[in-house]
């Protein structure tokens, strides 16, 4: 790949995220997924002749809360415009959008790839009402409208073009996807369409200043989708350059089955969207009591809490970074320290056996029994000596399949551990007994017969044993 | 200021209308004959002057976050010129 | 006496008291609209069964002890059809909307309701209020009971026309431009515009909603006094709803205006006006001098923008609000299209008539790329600058006076090919609707036998100011007596 040399990739991304607010933006219908088609509709959101919008505060908070949350400058004074095109999803023939006076502006996010650290900015955050979704029947010659979707609350989030590689977009948006999960004002679910992401992306030669012609991409389904499409259209957009040719300022459909990027050219006119301010609503004035209002109703976020992960809590940047990389692991890893001190531990078990076990099942973390109480109490059952570490692998696997407090595993499938020291002698006599030329070879100076005989001896306590005593006793009598 | 047929080509298209050749001449006729008296404003100096969206100074008009019930299907349906169950019907966007 | 003509007051001893019913006023509305409106033309829809049905629970609750109570019990009233009514036929009279049954009712609908008028139908309309002369109607003209071979103006003119031939005891109309009061001036009645944001919108078919007001069209100011009542104040389903005390209306009808400061605009009187309307005019003034009241000429130097900024922010908005007019969830549907923009095209351009077409391409153009600097923005300054010429005036007058209209009304056909000319017959109520503000017609005499209407202008949100110098005008004339012979 001669191109990656030639050329540096420029990417903006348009990210929609919709709100979970329980009523849509600007009726009382319910925001609720999966409803029978248009059962969640009023004359409102049907655009029927003479309705008009009112508007959802907590719509307005939220959206708020996630500009701040992205270092965005709150507006003082926000209004909403109507963007005007025809098309079945937008009953009104205009949907109510914000052109000029966006709830934020000037954010950032900060992202790491391959251990550094790079700043991506955020030009604008604005709200908006989401669209209905159309069915293609017949064959494509028809379509069926359900307008349930209409008028869910969205924030439109799009970033400056400072994204220069496919890994950098899908960082961006695993980090985006996480503080508006910390934020609570959103689900993030890609597969139900609640976040949803655009790619603007063009090449340039290194070195040069001016941004090269643009495509701007869309159907694109997941993170890896996007990265898969961007990188698909990074090679394709410096092919036609290498021919020397002009890249087409134009729309490209990724098309997953396919793997490529599709012209839609022909199927888009060029838009005017007569933008005006729509004299159905009113101005919003923000002022300072309200901001700070919803800012103390922020959480405390990803980079925040891995940064107290790694200063208070003695944690890797890596192992904090992974930790914190999703809300619900790190409420889990919180949840665990409630239980025992040893952040350490915990955090080892949840990098090691817990993500790997999400990995291969590929379940999310809350469709898994285990709990952060359980993961915090087995590490404490460890600490006490109560259970070795060779029974916490058996205890946790057991967790992850029934959910039981580890105590209850432990009591169910006698797994205490054994620390008696004349229980444990019983068993290394036995075994001394009947293993005479371990015992000689050991005598002889060869050490790892002793090893063979610490086995034996644990084999026979089935795993119970504990090894540190079983060691010593063995060593007493043996040197003895 | 002067619009063409072509412009009146352009903004029926943006508006979704459909004009025979006879209403294109007429349209063209009478817009510009509009748009020129429209022309006057441009004789006053706005530099400064606000613009009016609402006469009103209202402001902050929202509602708590609060369902209500629906209207449901059925009465979305009543006045559907097209339905399949329970949802509108139409043609593709192109053929 | 015919019925209508009796005071409301009278109208509701005379329930209380078992000597009428609410239904025999159904009854009487519905036999006057049998004898007169095919000539008049003033109703598109009639409902003659739901009327029928609550005037009888009317008046059986009214045989109970406690009786009703409703500021407009048992007054037949007739609706603009541009004002939303469940279940009951709402076409704006557009043939886009033909057999459309609302889902449900708009707020002043609920209020009339809770105020227990009846209501009788829906009423003629230039299509979707767009226009001066009900000749924008795709059904049927309206025409102008004084002489039927002229417009009851509009858009409004169902609603005014309906008033005037008595058949109803009241009506709804509403105003963007000066849509109630012209009417009201051609038909001899009284049409209020009430400020905007008094009177709910929710449930108004969309025109320009910056400046849309729904109102009442009334025989006399008392009533126009008490319709009002029944219909303003706040909406939570309205943002534009002002959230204002609602003042007691119907008090303030003392007949008083001595002392009262009227600013007479000399751009309502010049080039243009009929001599006739003009004389009406002087003669109102002279006789608000004999009661009292002082007036003076004044200026409101920006007039002559007027037209200009309102025909670009009025269709801009129209072109958005009318876009959801797409075939697809109801209304026409065009047959056989090609693909999805073939029936957008197909099914707008053969459900909309050349106003209604004309209107929204004047509006896409006003805002579309390019443009929107130079029109519509252009028009929102100059609209703040008419607003600032009416704060000014009427922080040193309690009322501005003029005519409704520069002229009576035309004949049938006269203009429609003209739409420009058409559009400066609104120069004396346009300019109050884009400063807001409320005002009144009330008859004023008769030119060549027709009607005049004297146009009285207020403070936002003083509408008592404008109803009693209406009112006491009114006390001194018989104008509002005059009945057309049909």
């Amino acid at each position: 790949m001669t191109q990656a040399t030639t050329y540096e990739t420029v990417v903006g991304l348009e990210v929609h995220v919709e709100l979970h607010t329980k009523s849509k933006i600007f009726c009382g219908c319910s925001t609720s997924f999966g409803a029978p088609p248009n059962t969640n509709t009023c004359p409102i959101c049907l655009g029927h002749p003479g309705v008009l919008p009112v508007l959802n505060r907590q719509a307005v908070e939220y959206a708020m809360k996630a500009a701040m949350a992205l270092n965005c400058e709150i507006a003082d004074v926000s209004k909403f415009d109507r963007k005007n095109y025809f098309y079945p999803d937008s009953p009104k023939a205009y949907q109510i959008s914000q052109y000029d006076q966006p709830i934020g502006e000037h954010g950032w996010i900060d992202i790491e790839v391959e251990g550094q650290t790079k700043r991506i900015g955020i030009t604008r955050l604005h709200l908006e009402e989401d669209a209905g979704k159309l069915t293609h029947v017949d064959g494509g010659y028809a379509s069926l409208v359900d307008l349930n979707r209409v008028g869910t609350p969205l924030i439109e989030i799009v970033s400056e073009p400072d994204i220069r590689t496919p890994e950098e977009a899908k960082a961006y948006l695993e980090k985006l996807k996480a503080i508006m999960q910390y934020c609570d004002v959103s689900d993030v679910k890609m597969e139900e369409g609640s976040l949803r992401c655009d790619a603007n992306i063009s090449l340039r030669p290194w070195g040069q200043e001016q941004f090269g012609t643009r495509a701007e991409l869309k159907n694109m389904n997941s993170f890896r989708g996007v990265q898969r499409g961007l990188e698909y259209e990074q090679w394709r957009q410096a092919e036609v350059l290498d021919r020397g040719e002009a890249v087409v300022q134009e729309t490209r459909r990724w098309d997953e089955a396919q793997g490529k990027t599709i012209s839609m050219r022909g199927k888009e006119e060029a838009h005017d969207y007569r933008y005006f301010p729509d004299p159905d609503l009113v101005r919003i004035h923000i002022d300072e009591e309200w901001k700070s209002a919803v800012r103390a109703d922020i959480p405390e976020l990803p980079d925040a809490r891995q940064r107290r992960y790694m200063d208070e809590l003695g944690l890797s940047a890596y192992d904090a970074g992974v930790i914190t990389s999703t809300k619900a692991i790190s409420d889990f890893f919180e949840e665990s320290l409630s239980y025992t001190k040893d952040a350490k531990a915990v955090a080892n078990w949840i990098m090691g056996d817990l993500l790997g076990y999400l990995n291969a099942s590929g379940l999310e973390l809350d469709a898994a029994k285990i709990t952060g109480q359980g993961l915090g109490e087995m590490v404490e059952l460890q600490a006490k000596g109560t259970i070795s570490s060779k029974i916490a692998k058996t205890v946790f696997k057991a967790m992850l399949e029934s959910g039981k407090r580890p105590q209850q595993i432990v009591e169910e499938q006698g797994l205490v551990q054994i620390s008696d020291e004349g229980a444990i002698g019983a068993i290394v006599d036995e075994v001394i007994a009947a293993n005479p030329q371990s015992v000689d070879d050991y005598k002889a100076g060869k050490d790892k017969a002793i090893g063979f005989l610490v086995g034996q001896v644990m084999k026979a306590s089935r795993g119970k044993a504990n090894p540190a005593m079983v060691n010593k006793l063995l060593q007493e009598r043996l040197r003895g | 200021m002067s619009i063409t047929i072509k412009d009146v080509e352009h903004v029926a298209n943006l508006a979704r209308l459909e004009l025979s050749e006879e209403e294109k001449e007429q349209f063209t006729g009478q817009l510009n004959a509009i748009l020129n008296y429209a022309e006057k404003l441009g004789e006053l100096d706005t530099s400064g002057v606000e613009p009016t969206t609402h006469v009103l100074p209202i402001t902050n008009v929202m509602r708590e976050d609060e369902p209500r019930p629906s209207t449901g299907v059925d009465k979305a349906m009543r006045n559907a010129p097209d339905e399949d169950e329970g949802q509108f019907r139409v043609p593709a966007v192109l053929e | 006496m015919a019925t209508f003509d009796m005071r409301l007051q009278d109208i509701h001893t005379q329930l209380r008291a078992g000597e009428l019913s609410a239904v025999e006023l159904v009854e009487a509305s519905l036999r006057r609209i049998a004898q007169t409106d095919e000539r008049i033309g003033a109703f598109l829809t009639l409902d003659e069964e739901r009327a029928r049905q609550s005037a009888a629970a009317l008046d059986a609750r009214l045989r109970q002890p406690g009786g009703e109570q409703g500021l407009l019990l048992g007054l037949p009233v007739g609706i603009k059809d541009n004002i939303s009514t469940e279940g009951l036929a709402t076409t704006c009279a557009s043939r886009f909307l033909q057999g459309f049954t609302p889902i449900y009712d708009a707020t002043v609908v609920h209020k009339l309701a809770a105020a227990q008028a009846v209501t009788i139908g829906k009423l003629n309309m230039d299509e979707f209020a767009m226009g001066g002369s009900n000749e924008n109607s795709a059904y049927r003209a309206t025409r102008n009971p004084w002489d039927v071979t002229r417009v009851p103006g509009g858009s409004s003119g169902g609603s005014a026309a309906a008033v005037a031939a008595g058949q109803v005891y009241f009506a709804l109309g509403s105003d963007t431009g000066g849509s109630i009061r012209q009417p009201a001036s051609y038909c001899g009645v009284v049409g209020l515009k009430p400020t905007y944001g008094l009177v709910s919108r929710y449930g108004l078919v969309a025109f320009a909603s910056s400046l849309d007001q729904i109102g009442p069209i009334t025989k006399n100011v008392e009533d126009a006094a008490y319709v009002l009542q029944a219909i303003a104040g706040y909406d939570e389903r309205d943002s534009t709803s002002a959230n204002v005390d609602i003042p007691d209306y119907v008090s303030a009808l003392s007949g008083e205006v001595k002392g009262m400061r009227i600013g007479v605009p000399k751009e309502y009187l010049g080039a243009g006006i009929d001599p006739a309307v003009k004389e009406a005019v002087m003669e109102a003034l002279r006789v608000y001098e004999s009661m009292g009241a002082e007036w003076e000429e004044i200026s409101l130097p920006h007039t002559e923008y007027a037209i200009a900024a309102y025909y670009v922010l009025a269709s801009s908005e129209a072109s958005s609000n009318l876009a959801r007019f797409d075939g697809v969830r109801y209304g026409v549907r065009a047959d056989n299209p090609d693909n999805l923009i073939d029936l957008y095209r197909k099914s707008r351009s053969q459900g909309f008539g050349p106003e209604v077409k004309r209107r929204i391409m004047l509006g896409t153009y006003a805002l579309s790329s390019g443009y929107y600097d130079a029109y519509y923005l252009k028009a929102q300054k100059v609209r703040t600058l008419i607003k600032r010429d009416f704060d000014e005036a009427l922080s040193r007058y309690d009322v501005i006076i003029g005519p409704t209209a520069p002229t009576p009304a035309f004949r049938i056909g006269e203009q429609i090919g003209d739409p420009l000319t058409m559009y400066l017959n609104d120069i004396c109520t346009i300019p109050v609707s884009l400063a807001g503000v409320p005002a009144i017609s009330v008859p004023c005499g008769l030119a060549d036998g027709l009607p005049v209407g004297l146009q009285i202008i207020g403070k936002a949100f003083d509408e008592r100011t404008v109803l009693r110098a209406a009112h006491a005008y009114e006390q001194h004339t018989e104008y509002h007596n005059l009945r057309p012979q049909l």
